[in-house]
């Protein structure tokens, strides 16, 4: 098609969808929001069960004690891997995918603000992975010092350590990129007349994690060129005999870990605080107190990362600084979960699958941050680090965390972008089953920590073995519902014959609301009126 | 939804059915599984295990708080029960209420918090000091002031039963992973110092009936102290991922009272210098 026809169908043919036509032309040159984001949500999909059939290795082998079926180095490369992949491949691709798709919807936007960086920034990430994933493949074997890549460890890694940071780098630039693309499109481009205190509390969450994101990648990427010129060139960043210190490394990365905590956590709280009020049929409470807790959350994280080294040897007042700091960041927290309750609180509810799910959340999720208030009392710590109790904790908040957020956002607005309706007996079979068997994988991992398990072993004392089985079980079952998932989706994008309404649930508030389902592919091409009949949160006053 | 108490139904089934497995799982006396920190036999460990369970108890009440307001909100204020919603969107008292009482409770929390802390790190004077290294995968034990100093590795029966198709169930193995061939032995009632270090790659040494780990840094020399109120076999393990052998490299402590660990003592020293003389 030449330019010039082109331009002749757009003059004539305005109001209607002008898909780029071919394979390639609509995917791989795509500059349009919806198609990338449905990129990286597919995408993060692929990943999501790539890095579950990493965890699937890691349960069968601690099924029983005793090794059964993989060595202990291969093992810790499942253990590295799948982290990487979830982390940086599943969930971060997952809420970019959503901002992509939302966030322009949201605002009263035609489309992201730049649109061909955002196709850059997608296709970055096939090849990132496919070079992470082709390392273990290599003589050396992936990546087995854990996700963190503490030296000296990581750099007794061989050949293929120097294609996971490159990797990790172009992760880097694609979240940079997606980033100023996300805050490009908020400042300059929402519908004429909406404030910032109008935005929707997941606009107004992405805004904040992009900023994280922003600021904390770069260190993360300076992080592992260190090691990178350690490990190849001869320095002595984090070599002790040459000068460095190993322990150097661990801050750094942590004032990049722990944002990126609040970078996968961040825009759940913000679809939570979406679905909650449409299906109690009643305004988010406390909106602004939400979007401060949020700023909170995210300043906090960036004066607590030492909370994930109080076993290195630091000074008393450094350890009781991080203690304090830490403990503050229930405040903010607190304040969310009790206004998701009261915002439930005497509505009129109802429980759709992504109600379903965004309840979960907020139970499931509070139980993580309560265990994390535990990890905080450093002293205690000294008995809770490094064992099962810190990754029961980190996967609450990770899995019935942000995993159900993202399953959650994905329930309710899979109508508003297929234009169909997925099946809901289907979508409450894939909540309970996942609900049930999350509690069965990861709630006696608590357990197992206290009794003394250390994190990261392939094998263990058989005083452990219960608890292990229990928790192999829960997660093989977790595993197969995630299926259900996918078929759930699949039928509902394919076979299913249900129309969406525009509205698609009765309780429903915002500007995506009033677009067609699915919606035309540019989203507003004219300014929408900002209303309290359009917005949910109209009145900036409160 | 078709019929309207299907969700409470199956929610607090799903609940009671959840709990009642958890209860009786975790109940040590039902299947001999721990659950719970122990107690240890340290001062630092006992002050551990309250702090524990002091803000265990305090999440929990705040957990069951939270909750059943919720559940309470689930069963009431339904769509389907025919409540209609009501359209507050804010109340400055209520949120200034539940900005101000958890941080009571955090400075409640940190109080204990930060004495505990004080009492780990601040060192009292001590009567001995073992210099511990760690290497990939085994540690080395050295007694500063008697001149003794061993390797600690995984004993051989635990380390022919953990290969591949080793053809041994783990069960038949005594201690399995948690055995060691030579145990450091210490003595009972005594005020030690410990100097962690480690020789390749970071390691942590971490005995839980002490009540605290401290990482093993190469380049770095930690300092940890402990007085262990009854002898006994104590067991731990490297709890920093330490390459492909983390999960086994076991900590053994033997404590002895105080007589029988000079005895011990003497007799080390004695084939330490038949050794040299060879």
């Amino acid at each position: 098609m030449s330019t010039e026809a082109t331009h002749i169908e757009h003059a004539l043919d305005d109001h209607h969808d002008h898909k780029p036509t071919g394979f390639l032309n609509r995917w791989l040159f795509t500059t349009n929001h919806k198609d990338i984001g449905t990129l990286y949500l597919v995408f993060s999909l692929l990943m999501f069960f790539t890095g579950g059939a990493m965890a699937m290795v890691i349960r069968a082998e601690l099924f029983a004690p005793g090794l059964q079926l993989v060595e202990p180095d291969f093992f810790n490369q499942m253990t590295t891997m799948h982290a990487l992949i979830m982390v940086f491949g599943a969930v971060m691709p997952a809420w970019v995918g959503f901002a992509n798709w939302m966030i322009p919807m949201m605002i009263g936007a035609p489309d992201m603000a730049l649109p061909r960086m955002n196709n850059w920034s997608f296709w970055i990430l096939p090849f990132a992975f496919a070079m992470l994933l082709s390392t273990l493949f290599m003589d050396s074997g992936g990546p087995a010092a854990g996700w963190t890549l503490y030296p000296p460890l990581s750099l007794q890694g061989g050949q293929s350590f120097a294609f996971v940071v490159f990797a990790i780098h172009m992760m880097g630039i694609s979240s940079i990129m997606g980033s100023i693309n996300v805050i490009a499109t908020i400042l300059n481009m929402r519908a004429p007349g909406m404030r910032l205190l109008q935005m929707p509390l997941f606009v107004w969450t992405w805004l904040i994690t992009a900023f994280l994101l922003i600021m904390v990648m770069p260190v993360l990427a300076g992080a592992v060129t260190m090691l990178l010129t350690d490990h190849f060139f001869g320095t002595s960043f984090f070599n002790a005999a040459g000068g460095g210190d190993p322990v150097m490394f661990q801050h750094i990365f942590w004032f990049f870990g722990h944002p990126e905590v609040y970078i996968m956590i961040l825009p759940a709280f913000g679809v939570v605080s979406e679905i909650i009020p449409t299906f109690a049929r009643k305004p988010l409470f406390g909106y602004t107190a939400m979007v401060y807790a949020t700023a909170s959350i995210a300043f906090l994280s960036f004066i607590v990362w030492a909370h994930h080294m109080f076993t290195v040897g630091m000074p008393l007042t450094g350890e009781l600084f991080f203690m304090y700091a830490t403990m503050l960041i229930a405040v903010p927290t607190g304040v969310k979960v009790f206004n998701w309750v009261s915002t439930m609180w005497k509505g009129s509810m109802t429980f759709e699958t992504p109600m379903l799910f965004a309840i979960a959340f907020v139970v499931l999720f509070t139980i993580g941050g309560l265990s994390g208030l535990m990890l905080a009392i450093a002293s205690a710590d000294l008995q809770y680090h490094d064992t099962y109790f810190v990754v029961a904790h980190f996967h609450y908040v990770l899995v019935p965390g942000a995993v159900f957020a993202l399953m959650a956002g994905a329930y309710y607005w899979l109508p508003k972008w297929t234009g169909q309706m997925y099946s809901e007996k289907w979508g409450k079979i894939h909540f309970w089953l996942s609900t049930i068997s999350v509690n069965v994988l990861f709630f006696p991992q608590h357990y197992l920590g206290l009794a003394g398990m250390p994190r990261r072993i392939p094998d263990y004392s058989t005083q452990f073995a219960d608890f292990n089985m229990i928790s192999s079980i829960g997660g093989f079952v977790f595993g197969a519902s995630q299926l259900v998932f996918v078929g759930v989706i699949i039928h509902c994008v394919y076979k299913s014959r249900q129309a969406a309404t525009d509205r698609v649930w009765e309780g429903a508030k915002g500007l995506e609301w009033t677009l067609t389902s699915p919606p035309p592919y540019h989203s507003f091409n004219e300014p929408p009126a900002i209303n309290s009949a359009t917005v949910a949160h109209a009145d900036p006053a409160h | 939804m078709k019929k309207p108490n299907t969700f409470i139904v199956v929610a607090a089934v799903t609940a009671a059915v959840i709990a009642a497995t958890w209860l009786l799982l975790a109940a040590p006396g039902f299947t001999g599984n721990e659950i719970n920190m122990t107690r240890g036999v340290t001062s630092q460990s006992v002050i551990n295990h309250g702090l524990h369970m002091t803000v265990l108890w305090i999440c929990i009440v705040i957990g069951v708080i939270v909750f059943s307001a919720m559940f309470v909100s689930i069963v009431l204020h339904r769509k389907s029960v025919g409540h209609e919603a009501a359209q507050f969107t804010h109340s400055t008292k209520m949120e200034i209420i539940w900005t101000v009482i958890p941080v009571l409770i955090l400075v409640v929390m940190a109080v204990p918090a930060t004495s505990a802390l004080v009492n780990m790190e601040v060192a009292p004077e001590t009567e001995m000091t073992v210099k511990i290294t760690g290497y990939q995968w085994r540690w080395k034990y050295e007694y500063v002031e008697d001149e003794i100093g061993f390797i600690s590795s995984l004993d051989a029966a635990s380390n022919a039963a953990r290969r591949l198709e080793s053809g041994t169930d783990p069960v038949d193995v005594p201690d399995y992973l948690l055995n060691v061939d030579n145990p450091l032995v210490l003595p009972a009632n005594t005020k030690i110092k410990f100097l962690i270090t480690a020789d390749d790659v970071i390691h942590s040494w971490w005995v839980p009936a002490l009540g605290w780990k401290r990482d093993a840094v190469p380049g770095y020399i930690n300092e940890a102290w402990t007085e262990i109120m009854e002898p006994g076999i104590y067991r731990g393990q490297c709890a920093e991922l330490c390459g492909k052998d983390h999960g086994f490299m076991p900590i053994v402590l033997q404590v002895l009272p105080r007589a029988e660990y000079s005895a011990w003592v003497a007799q080390q020293r004695d084939i330490e210098k038949q050794l040299a003389s060879n």
